[in-house]
């Protein structure tokens, strides 16, 4: 089994490989979604070979440099998933791309190098031993992704990746701090230099950590990684890229690299709250995430554009997670990982449909679409289907795992948490059921343009749209593993 | 490599880091940024330099060597490139904090370190842990130079000061971090440096200048 987990590396940096070699082809294009899918597909195996109470629930690989456990493989679902959905809609988008002259044959190569860099980068963060190894990775999917944000090279896009890059270099920056000082808490508990940063032997050593220096570790990193995550208060880069970003690499970014951010924060919980109690890191996720929750409904409120609405949402649903997270209970963190899968896959559907609005009507402006339903079936079925999801609709998976994460809330005594995490859902529900029934619903304004629909696009639709009712009408075979990877992250029941 | 020679070559090169700090904190031409800059890469890869030679070892020698060919060398060079040889591009713009007030803040900022610090010292009290209060400090300087200034290249001086503040932190601690995390993340810098050094270009094809003040397109 251990070589299994080269797989979602080396895929992807052969792909990267090969685009490098030949450039923007069909061939290439498909070799990257081969290799999205064979991320997919080690998920789903380690899943079974977990399932099947392989190794203990652990998993090593290339020595020991990597390893997988039950967070590891949901993680790698999550990317595989909403990998294989992004790049397969890439082959339309990049095509259109270079039709109109938005983009030309370099930037095209560029494209076909950078987005399975990406994958590498994340599937790696995910699967590192060592929480250092995994730092270098979250930092490394920074550098993949600035040019991807700012591919189409206009000023607003130029901005944006300043931003992207300057905010989230910096974030990152406090999480290495704090990865450092918790170096030199476990060498002082007496691990071995080499591998002090592992997460089985921090994880062995957490009783021994010195409580104050452990204190600090633990606030940059949840600062740190929260700077990834979307979380207040360096949240502020996340707009802007979201929104300039091409629709595959905004699906990419907002359903995965977010949540794979947050998964790193999950890691250092598992930690952390053995060294110094649930209570600390408690307190920081609930501030964090009731305000980001909070920033997100009230901009979501005033939102006028489509794809900072969608990148409002994202930030709204990092917040349930944080919130979810810091309720920490075997059914919170499994609710969730669900919430995570849902919310990639529901971000993939309505970001590569928004792609072809802004395509088609040069604008990201709310007012300039209407009518969507009528005029393109699908796309306007994709983005009412992923708009649902992320409302938490019935029979949609975050139905069941918002109610999930409020049932353990109140389990948990936090009563106040809940009623204020309601509310703000509510707020949240109420814009993207306005702006979403306006942009859908109605006639269409006469001279609306056609929305093309490339076939590989219209393909990754379908298939999100599929994905999105399997599992909400049923997560059932995923909640094993939900539910291992709750217990191992130290969940209490 | 006597003890006292030991601390005292420690000590100055600490000395010499948090310095060159405060020195880009009173600068404004953003060349002689640059150089001090180096100046501090410099200082920093002194730090592993004399413990290899003090504990007579191959790898922090190794280390050190990489970060003075990295952190003096590569990376003010690459930064350099990226200031405009126009005369208007050399200087850092109208400060929106003048000089005065920021060397104040910055002296606020060291005695925010020693007392940020002061559980790493009481778990490790060794002559080298006692210096983390300076490299805190630059950690601290950097982000004030970052949120402060209005060049692109200043923000990314900040940025590699920072980065710069971060590793010798790791030094002065734990003689560094495990050398396969040591790479990883020097690798991660120098990309991120390039890709600064490569948006500094598009942005002046886009913006004709690279002050951030004209960055103000997205908002809510």
């Amino acid at each position: 089994m251990g070589l299994a987990l080269l797989v979602p590396i080396l895929a992807p940096l052969a792909a990267a490989a090969f685009a490098a070699a030949v450039g923007w082809r069909r061939l290439s294009s498909y070799v990257t979604v081969l290799a999205a899918f064979a991320v997919l597909a080690t998920g789903v195996v380690l899943a079974v070979g977990l399932a099947a109470g392989l190794d203990s629930g652990v998993v090593h690989g290339a020595g020991s440099l990597l390893r997988a456990d039950a967070l590891s493989v949901t993680m790698l679902l999550v990317i595989g998933t909403v990998g294989t959905l992004a790049t397969w809609a890439s082959v339309g988008y990049i095509d259109a791309e270079l039709e109109h002259d938005h983009t030309d044959a370099t930037g095209a190569r560029l494209y076909g190098v950078l987005m399975p860099l990406f994958l590498a980068a994340m599937a790696l963060a995910v699967l590192a031993t060592s929480i250092g190894v995994m730092w270098v990775a979250i930092e490394a999917t920074t550098v993949a992704t600035a040019f991807l944000v700012g591919h189409r090279r206009t000023r607003a896009a130029v901005e944006a990746t300043w931003k992207y890059v300057i905010i989230c270099s910096v974030g990152i920056a406090l999480a290495l701090l704090g990865t450092v000082l918790l170096y030199f808490v476990s060498i002082h508990a007496g691990a071995v230099s080499g591998d002090a940063l592992d997460i089985d032997v921090l994880l062995a050593h957490a009783s021994e950590l010195d409580p104050a220096v452990t204190r600090l570790a633990a606030g940059l990193l949840l600062l740190g990684y929260g700077t990834k995550a979307g979380l207040v208060p360096f949240h502020t880069w996340l707009a802007d890229a979201h929104s300039q970003a091409p629709a595959p690499v905004s699906a990419l970014m907002s359903g995965v690299l977010l949540s794979v951010a947050f998964s790193a924060l999950l890691r250092v919980k598992s930690i952390i709250d053995l060294a110094l109690g649930t209570g600390f890191l408690r307190a920081g996720l609930l501030v964090v995430g009731i305000a980001t929750l909070l920033v997100a409904a009230c901009l979501l409120f005033v939102q006028t554009d489509f794809k900072r609405m969608l990148a409002y949402s994202s930030m709204e649903n990092m917040g349930i997670v944080a919130i979810a997270a810091a309720a920490g209970t075997e059914l919170a963190i499994a609710a969730l990982l669900l919430h995570v899968l849902a919310h990639g896959v529901a971000k993939a559907l309505v970001f590569l449909a928004a792609g072809q609005l802004q395509a088609a009507h040069d604008s990201t402006a709310i007012r300039d679409v209407t009518g969507v339903l009528t005029r393109s079936p699908l796309i306007g079925t994709a983005f009412a289907v992923g708009l649902a999801v992320l409302i938490g609709l019935p029979p949609f998976a975050m139905f069941a795992s918002e109610l999930s994460i409020s049932r353990a809330l109140a389990q948990a005594g936090l009563g106040w948490v809940l009623g204020a995490m309601l509310l703000l859902i509510v707020v949240a529900f109420a814009a993207l059921v306005r702006n979403g029934s306006r942009m859908l619903l109605g006639p269409p304004d006469p001279g609306s343009p056609a929305i093309a629909v490339p076939r590989s696009v219209a393909g990754a639709l379908v298939a999100g749209v599929v994905l999105s009712l399997v599992l909400g009408v049923t997560a059932g075979p995923l909640t094993d593993l939900f539910r291992s990877a709750a217990t191992l992250l130290g969940a209490s029941s | 490599m006597t003890m006292a020679t030991y601390t005292g070559v420690l000590d100055l090169a600490v000395g010499a880091f948090l310095l060159s700090a405060i020195l880009i904190v009173w600068r404004r031409d953003l060349r002689a940024i640059v150089r001090l800059l180096a100046w501090q890469g410099a200082a920093l890869a002194t730090l592993p330099l004399i413990e290899g030679l003090h504990e007579r070892e191959l790898e922090p020698i190794a280390v050190g060597v990489v970060l003075l060919v990295l952190r003096a060398g590569v990376l003010p060079v690459l930064l350099a490139r990226a200031v405009s040889t126009e005369d208007t591009e050399r200087r850092e713009s109208t400060p929106l904090v003048n000089t005065t007030a920021s060397l104040l803040i910055t002296a606020a900022l060291i005695v925010l370190a020693y007392a940020v610090t002061r559980p790493i010292i009481a778990l490790n009290p060794t002559e080298t842990t006692r210096a983390v209060p300076a490299a805190f400090a630059v950690i601290l300087i950097a982000v004030f130079v970052m949120v402060s200034r209005r060049r692109a290249l200043s923000q990314a001086v900040g940025f590699l000061m920072l980065d710069n503040g971060i590793t010798a932190t790791a030094f002065l601690i734990a003689s560094g971090v495990p050398l396969i995390v040591e790479l990883g993340a020097s690798m991660d810098v120098l990309f991120a440096v390039v890709v600064l050094g490569l948006l500094t270009g598009h942005m002046r094809r886009a913006f004709g200048g690279t002050d951030l003040d004209q960055l103000r397109e997205l908002h809510d």
